[in-house]
């Protein structure tokens, strides 16, 4: 019984989640990919600038969030779907649940804590308002 | 098939509606992408968190990424997510809606044109960019 709410409660948070992805990941892909110049224009002065905004902090820290439980979910139903060895999954699955939860930690650390303006990098590479004033 | 189908909870509810023609084809796909994109979502976290190393190097790693080859797989992730959003909304509906069982096969249909318009209005503006951008 308890394994069946979990896996229902599972099947509502991939809908949910999906909803709300369409939004994060399109406007994700219109901010990088479809600017102009598209990623070519992709450097570390772009990035830095746009993440010393707490506005694109917390957009892509839900982004992160979402996705990857979402899609480590996704992985889980397939896996569960086609190995049945039992050590085997055993390990496929600790294996998933170990890399997301890195991912999500190093991810939420890299958004957070990333600093704009490193003091021993050329001023060429910053953002402009390194320099500025 | 029938076999994994019916084999976890989740996909015994599937398995009653999608399975078969157009509703196995979109399974199929919705599957395959799902998991393409999850290991793209690997490989770019660790890209992105290259970021806190210094500007030279994530400079570096991204020039990687400006190649032809890396583009043209960019278009290949572009459209694996915009036919796994599109797509995945139309499971939405036809869980959350009384009527989304019955338009099941025409809103593959429709999740099909969408995806074609959008690809149209997408790959032109991509592929210049990648074509004839930067120096890298
Ligand atoms: C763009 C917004 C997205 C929407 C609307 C969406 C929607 C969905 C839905 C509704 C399901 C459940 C299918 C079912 O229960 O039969 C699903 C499954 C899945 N999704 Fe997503 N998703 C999105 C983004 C993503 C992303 C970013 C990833 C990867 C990180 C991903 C990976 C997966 C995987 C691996 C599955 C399992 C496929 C299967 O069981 O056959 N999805 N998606
Ligand atoms: C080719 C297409 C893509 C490009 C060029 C791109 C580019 C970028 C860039 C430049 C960043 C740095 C932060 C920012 O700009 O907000 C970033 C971060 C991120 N992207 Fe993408 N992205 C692409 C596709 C995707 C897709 C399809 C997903 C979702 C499945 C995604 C999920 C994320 C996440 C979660 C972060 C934050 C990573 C972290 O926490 O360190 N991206 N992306």
């Amino acid at each position: 019984m308890r394994r069946l709410k979990l896996e229902r409660l599972g099947w509502i948070f991939m809908r949910v989640s999906g909803f709300f992805l369409i939004a994060l990941i399109f406007t994700h892909l219109i901010v990088n990919v479809m600017q102009d110049g598209g990623v070519h224009a992709i450097d570390f002065a772009f990035v830095a600038g746009k993440l010393a905004n707490p506005l694109w902090q917390w957009f892509d820290v839900t982004l992160l969030w979402l996705a990857l439980i979402h899609g480590t979910n996704g992985m889980r139903v397939v896996i569960e779907d086609y190995v049945y060895r039992i050590n085997l999954k055993r390990f496929l699955l600790g294996g998933l649940a170990v890399s997301t939860a890195v991912l999500i930690v190093l991810g939420t650390l890299v958004i957070f804590t990333l600093d704009p303006c490193p003091t021993d990098a050329a001023a060429n590479l910053l953002p402009s308002f390194c320099t500025a004033g | 098939m029938v076999d994994t189908v019916t084999r976890t909870s989740r996909t015994v509810i599937a398995g009653t509606l999608y399975r078969g023609h157009e509703g196995m084809w979109s399974w199929v796909l919705h599957r395959i992408t799902g998991i393409a994109i999850y290991f793209f979502l690997l490989v770019h976290v660790l890209d992105t968190a290259t970021l806190r190393i210094s500007p030279e190097v994530y400079n570096g790693v991204l020039g990687a990424y400006k190649t032809p080859i890396m583009g043209i797989g960019e278009a290949g992730l572009v459209g694996a997510i915009v036919f796994h959003a599109l797509n995945g909304l139309r499971i939405i509906l036809v869980d959350a809606t009384k009527w989304g069982t019955r338009y099941q096969r025409q809103m593959f249909y429709v999740v099909l044109g969408l995806w074609t318009l959008l690809m149209i209005g997408f790959l032109p503006r991509h592929l210049i960019n990648v074509f004839t951008g930067g120096a890298e």
